[in-house]
C-alpha cells in the first residue's frame, strides 16, 4: 500500500517544537515526535490534551503556530494538497454523506482524489469486503449503526491507498463489541504495513493497537515509549486496589505507610503499587486492615497516566 | 484549481441525482403557479383598471414575467447558498470530509458556486420555458433574459455563502430570509416599477443586485431600453460575485481550517 520511497524515509511525520495557539489559548505546546514507517503510533491523553489539534496539523487542515512539521518529508504549510493526497483520514465525527448510499460515499470521496471511476469501482468492492459492509453496498448511510459508519469511514480513508492513516478517537462512542471488530480491522491494516497514527483517551485501545505512543497532558508530551516500556518505567508491575467502607479510607492511611512502592488515593479506593501483590495483600491483613474488597491487577497505561499527571484519563 | 473545483461539482451532481425528479418538477411548477396567479389572474385586474403606461406599455403578465425570472434566481441562489453551507460546516460536516483530501478551501468555494450556477441555469431555463408557453415572452428573448437572471443569482449565491459561513447560530438563516430576501423579492421592481416607491427609497433600489437583474431581464425580454447601462449592471453584479467569493474563502478558512 505504499511506494518505495516512503519505506526508505525514516520518519513519516516529524515535529520539532510544534505549537498551536487559538486566540491566546495554547492547544499544543512545543511537542516533538517522530512516526516511523509501518508503526502504529499513538497520542494518548484526556479530552482537551491537544491530541486532535496535533492530528489536524499533521493532516494539513490546520496551520501550525510555530515550530517545524514534516509529513512524508513535506511541509503542510507549502504542500498541503500533496500531503493530503497520500493521507487516509478518519475524523472524530464520521462526516459521511447520509443522503448517499454506502458505495456512493466511497465513490465521491475517491473522486476528490481525482481517481478514475474505473479504478475506483473494483477498489470499492475490496474495501467494502474489508469493512464487512458488502451486503449494505446500496443502502443509504443514515440508518447504519455507529460501528458500521465507523468502518465505512475507515474504508473511505483507504480509497486512495494512503501511505499514512490518521485516526482521531476511532472507537469513541462505540459499544464494546463494535470496538473489538474495529480493532481487528485496524490490526489487519497494521499487519499489511500501513502506518497508523491514532489518538485515543482509552488506555486499552492504546495498549492494543500502538507500537509506540506519547502521553499528552495539558498541551504537552509528558512521556514517550512503547506501552510496555512506559508501564515498566513508570509503574511497578502490579496494583492492589483496596476499597474501604464509606468514611474509613481517611482513617487507615497512616497504617498503609510504607506498605507498597507507591500509593495513590482515588475518591473511592486506594491503589497500592507493588512488585508482588500477594505479599502486599498479606501485609495488609497482617496490619489488621479489613478492606471491603480487594482487586489485584497488573499495571496499565492508566496507572502511568495517573503517575505522570496525578489525574485519571477519563473523568 | 478549476479541475479540483469540478470534482466537487461532480459530488453535488451525484447527490442531486437522488432528488432530480422532484426538483425539476417543482422548477416547472413554481413559475406556472406564479404566472397563472399573479400574471394572468391579478394581471387581468391591473390591465383592466389602471393605465398600463406605468408598465412600459405592456400587459402585466409581460411586465411581471422577466422580473419574476430574476427574482426566482435570487430565491434559488439564497436557498442553495445558505442551508447546504451550514450543513457542510456544521450539520453533516461533509465540507470537513472534502477538505481532508487534496481539495482546498478555494476549490470548495468555487465548486460550490459553480454548482449553484448549474442549478440557476436549470431553474431559469424552466422559468423561461414556462413564460414562453404563457405567451409572456418570445423564445429568443426569453433565452437571452436567462443570462442576467443567472448572473443575479450568482451575486446572491456568493454573498449568501459568505454570510452562512460566518454564522455562529442558525437563527441567522431565518433572519436572512425574513428581513433580507423577502423584502428584496417584493420591492426590487419585480411586481411593480420602483418608481411607485416613495421618492427617498428609489435610490436604494439601485444598490440592490436584484433590481439590476430585473431591469436587464425585463429590457431583454421586452426589447425596451435599459434604465442604466447593462455594462454597469453586469460589472456591479460581477463585483458582488467576486467580493462574495472572497469573503466566503475567508470565512470558510476561519471555520474549517482553524
Amino acid at each position: 500500500m505504499r511506494d518505495g520511497n516512503v519505506a526508505m524515509m525514516e520518519s513519516l511525520a516529524r515535529a520539532r517544537n510544534l505549537s498551536k495557539n487559538f486566540d491566546g489559548f495554547v492547544a499544543v505546546d512545543n511537542v516533538d515526535f517522530d512516526v516511523r514507517p509501518g508503526e502504529a503510533f499513538g497520542f494518548l491523553g484526556p479530552n482537551g490534551a491537544g491530541k486532535s489539534s496535533t492530528m489536524r496539523m499533521i493532516g494539513a487542515v490546520s496551520p501550525r503556530s510555530s515550530g517545524t512539521l514534516h509529513v512524508m518529508g513535506m511541509d503542510p504549510a507549502v504542500d498541503g494538497p500533496k500531503i493530503r493526497a497520500r493521507l487516509g483520514v478518519v475524523p472524530q465525527d464520521d462526516t459521511l454523506d447520509n443522503e448517499l448510499s454506502v458505495e456512493e460515499n466511497l465513490m465521491i470521496y475517491g473522486r476528490y482524489f481525482d481517481l478514475p471511476r474505473a479504478t475506483l469501482r473494483p477498489r470499492i468492492g475490496e474495501l467494502l469486503d474489508f469493512a464487512q459492509l458488502s451486503d449494505r453496498r446500496k443502502d443509504r448511510v443514515e440508518p447504519l449503526s455507529g460501528g458500521m459508519k465507523r468502518r465505512l469511514t475507515i474504508a473511505r480513508a483507504l480509497i486512495n491507498r494512503p501511505d499514512l492513516m490518521l485516526l482521531d478517537e476511532p472507537t469513541t462512542g462505540l459499544d464494546p463489541q463494535a470496538r473489538h471488530v474495529l480493532w481487528d480491522r485496524l490490526y489487519r491494516l497494521k499487519q499489511e504495513g500501513v502506518t497508523l497514527i491514532i489518538t485515543t483517551h482509552y488506555m486499552d485501545e492504546a495498549e492494543q493497537l500502538c507500537d509506540r505512543l506519547v502521553v499528552m497532558d495539558k498541551a504537552r508530551i509528558v512521556a514517550e515509549g512503547s506501552p510496555r516500556s512506559l508501564i515498566n518505567e513508570h509503574a511497578p508491575r502490579e496494583v492492589l486496589e483496596l476499597r474501604f467502607p464509606l468514611g474509613v479510607q481517611e482513617t487507615v492511611l497512616d497504617r498503609l505507610e510504607g506498605i507498597a512502592k507507591r500509593l495513590e488515593l482515588l475518591p473511592d479506593r486506594v491503589l497500592l503499587y507493588t512488585d508482588d501483590a500477594e505479599v502486599t495483600t498479606a501485609e495488609v491483613a497482617a496490619r489488621g486492615l479489613e478492606p471491603e474488597s480487594t482487586v489485584v491487577r497488573r499495571s496499565t497505561l492508566e496507572d502511568v497516566f495517573l503517575r505522570l499527571t496525578g489525574r485519571s484519563l477519563i473523568d | 484549481m478549476v479541475a479540483r473545483s469540478l470534482l466537487y461539482v461532480e459530488t453535488r451532481a451525484r447527490t442531486y441525482r437522488h432528488v432530480w425528479k422532484a426538483s425539476v418538477f417543482s422548477n416547472f411548477l413554481s413559475p406556472v403557479l406564479f404566472l397563472a396567479a399573479m400574471g394572468v389572474g391579478l394581471g387581468s385586474l391591473v390591465d383592466g383598471g389602471a393605465r398600463s403606461s406605468g408598465l412600459d406599455g405592456v400587459s402585466y403578465l409581460n411586465f411581471l414575467a422577466p422580473g419574476l425570472l430574476a427574482a426566482s434566481a435570487m430565491l434559488t441562489a439564497t436557498g442553495e447558498g445558505s442551508f447546504p453551507v451550514v450543513a457542510g460546516i456544521k450539520w453533516t460536516k461533509t465540507y470537513h470530509a472534502a477538505l481532508a483530501t487534496p481539495i482546498g478551501v478555494p476549490d470548495l468555494v468555487v465548486g460550490h458556486l459553480a454548482w449553484i450556477a448549474v442549478r440557476l441555469a436549470m431553474v431559469c431555463g424552466a422559468f423561461a420555458t414556462v413564460a414562453v408557453a404563457f405567451g409572456a415572452m418570445p423564445p429568443g428573448r426569453a433565452a437571452a433574459a436567462v443570462v442576467p437572471a443567472v448572473l443575479t443569482g450568482l451575486a446572491f449565491a456568493a454573498a449568501t455563502t459568505a454570510y452562512a459561513a460566518a454564522l455562529k447560530h442558525e437563527m441567522g438563516l431565518t433572519l436572512l430570509f425574513r428581513f433580507g430576501v423577502t423584502p428584496l423579492f417584493l420591492f426590487s421592481g419585480t411586481f411593480f416599477p420602483v418608481e411607485q416607491l416613495p421618492g427617498w427609497m428609489q435610490p436604494a433600489a439601485y444598490v440592490v443586485p436584484l433590481w439590476h437583474g430585473v431591469e436587464m431581464a425585463r429590457a431583454m425580454a421586452l426589447g425596451i431600453p435599459y434604465e442604466v447601462s447593462p455594462l454597469l449592471s453586469v460589472a456591479y453584479l460581477a463585483s458582488w460575485i467576486v467580493a462574495g467569493a472572497g469573503l466566503s474563502v475567508f470565512f470558510f478558512r476561519r471555520r474549517l481550517r482553524p
